[in-house]
């Protein structure tokens, strides 16, 4: 199966650093900077992992997370979320929400890259 | 004719002792001598004969000749009356003292709520029923002169000269009532000389009717057995007793004599001293027992020697004359003209007061508006008032007296006069017996009981056909058949006099009854009324208990309600062991009671813990003044209470500030949060890029040159930026404190904007047309030029960054706004959506937020500026575009002229 993630982000070198990082470990990194359709548009192009920003232009990480959760296409499908605020309240909501995995920024790469390879791990034995 | 003058003299000089006699007794009693005379019991009594007037003094004579013994019980009722004082006259008396009451209209309304519309209802009521009474009094001395002359030579003409006589004699007795009733206002109402005048000429008609009586009987009958056998022997010996005629006319004189206004004002507003009724309770008796005592030998004398058709009436004066005894007819004259004068005066002078008291004196504040506070000389008006009354009820006697002609007899005209004040005897014993007696009963009863009274007898007297025609009197008033004047109820045969009495009575006391039971007193009334029932308990001076039916077990319960059980339990078991008893109930002694109302005082005020065991102990009921310190009490308590409720408004309106506060608080640290989520973001992301590509340069073998290149670019961006974000939030936080230090220069606009726009276009790509008016620009301006110039480099960056038109262009125009110069930027954008305008120029607000670039700052700072430099920065509606106005004060823009 093709490693499909679709990177949910507005900062522009931001998405530049995690394309680079997950290219090169054989992703095809598919990328959406709007909050608004974000969850349609994850639905419609059906990534394997979703990495996802809190503060978004439109619509918040939260908000985009719950309305996957509460979809039954979307309902398993793991989340990497990533926050520039990193206040322990944020993870807390991000938790129940339902996220799969919840990291702040600045992140080093090797653990978004572990982050990913664990999530994509864990689906798998799942389903 | 010689004896005539003679009797004129005589009268005239004894006229001028009773003046001289009031006024020493006047003098004495307002210097303060002689108060042994002045109040002693004796003169008091004999004051009371003015119950003996002329009617009595001629006409009991008279009503003997035609009734035979019933005169006495004309004499029967008062003595009743004052035997029995202590169960009425004290109360009255008591009452009288204890309320400076005035006269009985002053005792019924000050009993009724001080009611006037009360007091004026008696007082006509009395003028009306007492008014025939002096006229009788005008008659009796008219008529008398009348029978001296004839007996002389007949020159006195009964038409001409008798009513000269009653006219001089009526202006002589207003001399004397107004010279000695008004010369001075007592606020008890006491009249010294008008008394001691009374009890002389009381003394004189005992005298004059007690030589009369001895002359008859040893001089004319020859001694007490003759006169017995005489007595035995005339058509007065067989007389028979009608039962219901003389309790209905004891009843009446006994009611009368508690009713006269001159009774009371002898009896009650002239009394000095409670004791005297005691001393009065045999001794008056004994004086009536005197002066009744000769009344039947000198009717039997009279009708066997005087020629028949002479009016009994005038037997004791026309006996003396007929046996030629000149000198003991003048004494019989001058006891007749004692009694008349005296009752006359007093009469007057009571009638005056309640007059004066009553209708004119209310009339005149009404008129004056003002009220008694407002002069001085008020006293003065009370007391022409007084003298103005006494001449009008003098004068209405008169004219009475002329009108009726003399026709009546006058034990008829007495007893009409008692029938009617009679009236009063339901509210005023109601009143100071019952605590249920309202006003309205009271009004209801005077109003029944006097009407029937001049229905059945008032108009009756003047004789069928006179005021009520014949027909009334045989089919009743207006044909209603139980409306006969004399029959009412359809029940006849009884006697006129005692069918009068008995409806008019009964009626007046049932209605009053009723009508008492059914109306509701007014506070005030219920106060009075409490007052007058219980005269003995509120006028004692002592306030202690009398422990008739205290119960220790109540007294426990209620103690224990106020000051808790155990406190009670002790303090009871305490007493129990002083008085020597087991157990904690102590025996209710007077001791023990004050010392509880003590303890109890402590707690709930003293007035209310003498009230509450006053309930329990019954020896008392609540007292005006234990009222009155309950009322105080509950003042203290409403003010306590007051300020408690604005204690508590005070800590409500101090809770509300807290409230506000905390939100303020709440709000502010949720903007803090805010705040500090913000700045973590803003920081964070420029971070973000920075670690991740040094981390892919550090990391990542086989990089191209053009790659590093570009993500050290990138580096090199993010760590400009978060450069500027600490710049900017550093300049903030010194705006915000307020510590800023403004470098004012002075400087042209036109400058300034050049080197913004300057600066503006190198720092940023973005190419916008700036389109200028120079000629507008010629301000002079003296302010911080710095300050100035970053705000305008902000919003034409601003203007570069987010104006999203094909060709951006930005207007800068300069305008003056009256003192203020405003210099509008103004781009040909798509404007600021309406929801972010409140919030641009807050810290963070991002409005153009696709480009992400920045951290929501600039405008924040811009108004932070203006701020401080006295001006303002807004946003500009109906532009078209995007446009933002900088307002400068006129202080710093100066247009160079």
């Amino acid at each position: 199966m093709g490693k499909h993630v679709l990177l949910v982000e507005d900062e522009l070198n931001i998405i530049e650093a995690i394309r680079f990082l997950l290219s090169r470990e054989g992703w095809e990194v598919d990328t959406h900077s709007n909050g608004t359709d974000a969850a349609q548009v994850i639905r419609e192009r059906k990534p394997d992992l979703v990495v996802l920003d809190v503060m978004l232009p439109g619509k918040s990480g939260f908000d985009i997370l719950e309305e996957l959760r509460s979809h039954e296409q979307t309902a398993d499908l793991p989340v990497l979320m990533l926050t520039a605020r990193g206040q322990s309240r944020d993870r807390e909501m991000a938790e129940k929400a339902g996220v799969s995995r919840f990291m702040t920024k600045p992140f080093s790469n090797t653990e978004v890259l572990t982050a990913v390879r664990d999530l994509l791990y864990v689906h798998g034995q799942r389903t | 004719m010689a004896s005539l003058n003679a009797l004129i003299a005589v009268c005239l000089a004894y006229v001028f002792l009773l003046f001289c006699v009031a006024f020493l007794a006047e003098r004495a009693g307002m210097k303060g001598q002689m108060g042994w005379l002045l109040r002693s019991p004796l003169v008091y009594t004999l004051s009371l004969s003015i119950y003996c007037t002329g009617w009595t003094f001629y006409g009991a004579v008279g009503y003997a000749a035609r009734s035979g013994l019933e005169y006495v019980t004309i004499y029967l009722g008062p003595s009743l009356v004052i035997v029995g004082w202590w169960w009425v006259l004290r109360r009255l008396v008591r009452i009288g003292r204890s309320h400076k009451v005035t006269s009985i209209a002053d005792l019924i309304s000050s009993r009724y709520g001080k009611s006037n519309a009360l007091a004026i209802v008696v007082t006509i009521m009395a003028v009306i029923g007492v008014t025939p009474y002096i006229a009788l009094q005008l008659q009796s001395v008219t008529s008398s002169l009348a029978i001296f002359a004839a007996a002389d030579d007949g020159t006195f003409s009964q038409s001409t000269d008798a009513s000269a006589a009653g006219f001089w004699i009526a202006v002589g007795l207003a001399l004397f009532t107004v010279l000695f009733g008004t010369r001075n206002l007592n606020v008890n109402e006491r009249h010294h000389g008008v008394v001691i005048a009374v009890a002389v000429e009381a003394v004189v008609k005992l005298i004059a009717l007690m030589a009369v009586g001895a002359f008859v009987v040893w001089g004319i009958a020859g001694g007490v057995s003759d006169t017995l056998e005489r007595i035995d022997a005339s058509a007065l010996g067989t007389w028979q007793i009608d039962g219901s005629r003389w309790a209905g006319l004891t009843f009446l004189s006994a009611a009368a004599f508690l009713c006269l206004p001159r009774m009371f004002q002898v009896m009650v507003v002239e009394n000095d001293d409670e004791r005297h009724l005691q001393i009065a309770s045999w001794a008056f008796p004994l004086y009536l027992m005197l002066m009744s005592l000769f009344v039947v030998p000198i009717a039997v004398i009279g009708l066997d020697l005087l020629p028949a058709g002479s009016n009994p009436d005038f037997f004791v004066l026309s006996l003396p004359l007929s046996q030629g005894r000149e000198g003991l007819a003048t004494l019989s004259f001058l006891g007749g003209f004692s009694s008349a004068t005296s009752m006359v005066i007093v009469a007057t002078l009571a009638l005056s007061t309640m007059v004066s008291n009553h209708v004119v004196m209310p009339i005149f504040l009404y008129l004056r508006q003002g009220g008694a506070t407002q002069s001085g000389d008020v006293r003065n008006v009370v007391l022409l008032s007084r003298r103005l009354s006494i001449l009008g009820i003098i004068g209405l006697g008169y004219v009475y007296y002329q009108a009726s002609g003399g026709s009546s007899a006058l034990a008829a005209i007495g007893l009409i006069s008692f029938a009617g004040v009679a009236q009063f005897l339901p509210a005023m014993l109601g009143g100071i017996f019952w605590r249920g007696a309202t006003r309205v009963g009271a009004l209801v009863g005077l109003g029944v009981g006097f009407s029937l009274w001049v229905f059945t007898m008032l108009l009756p007297s003047f004789g069928p056909g006179v005021v009520l025609s014949v027909d009334t009197f045989q089919n009743g008033f207006l044909g209603i058949g139980w409306l006969r004047p004399q029959a009412l109820f359809g029940i006849p045969g009884i006697d006129p006099t005692v069918h009068a009495v008995f409806w008019s009575l009964l009626l007046n006391a049932a209605s009053f009854a009723c009508v008492s039971l059914v109306t509701f007193p007014h506070p005030l009334e219920r106060l009075q009324g409490a007052q007058f029932v219980n005269v003995f308990q509120h006028s004692a001076q002592t306030r202690g208990w009398q422990v008739s039916v205290a119960e220790s077990e109540d007294l426990m319960i209620m103690t224990q309600r106020i000051l808790g059980a155990r406190e009670a339990q002790l303090l009871f078991q305490r007493e129990a062991t002083m008085q020597g008893r087991r157990g904690y109930l102590p025996e209710p002694t007077p001791d023990f009671l004050q010392r509880l109302e003590r303890e109890l005082a402590g707690s709930v005020g003293a007035a209310t813990a003498h009230a509450m065991i006053g309930q329990i102990v019954g020896g008392t009921s609540v007292s005006v003044q234990d009222l009155l310190a309950v009322a105080d009490e509950s003042a203290q308590m409403l003010e306590y209470s007051s300020q408690l409720e604005a204690k508590s408004r005070e800590l409500s309106q101090t809770a509300a500030q807290l409230r506000q506060a905390n939100d303020k608080l709440t709000r502010l640290s949720h903007q803090k949060d805010a705040f500090l989520s913000q700045i973590s973001h803003e920081l964070r992301t420029p971070m973000t890029s920075i670690r991740a590509f040094s981390e892919i340069m550090r990391d990542t073998e086989g990089l191209e040159d053009r790659e590093k290149a570009k993500y050290a670019n990138i580096i090199h961006v993010e760590a400009i930026r978060l450069t500027r974000l600490l710049d900017d939030l550093l300049d903030l936080s010194v705006l915000e404190n307020g510590q800023v230090t403004l470098n004012v220069q002075s400087g042209e606009l036109s400058d300034l904007l050049d080197r913004a726009v300057a600066t503006a276009q190198a720092s940023e790509s973005r190419e916008i047309e700036v389109q200028r008016e120079a000629l507008r620009e010629n301000v002079q301006l003296h302010t911080d030029l710095d300050r100035l110039g970053q705000v305008f480099i902000n919003l034409i960056t601003n203007a570069q960054k987010y104006c999203r038109a094909e060709k951006p262009v930005l207007r800068i125009e300069v305008s003056q706004l009256g003192k203020a110069v405003a210099v509008d930027f103004i781009d040909n954008g798509f404007g600021v959506p309406h929801a972010s305008r409140d919030v641009m120029f807050e810290k963070f607000s991002r409005v153009g937020a696709e480009d992400g670039k920045g951290a929501g700052l600039g405008l924040a700072i811009c108004r932070e500026i203006m701020t401080r430099l006295g001006g303002d920065v807004t946003y500009l509606d109906g532009t078209g575009g995007t446009g933002f106005r900088v307002l400068l004060p006129q202080s710093q823009a100066l247009a160079a002229q």
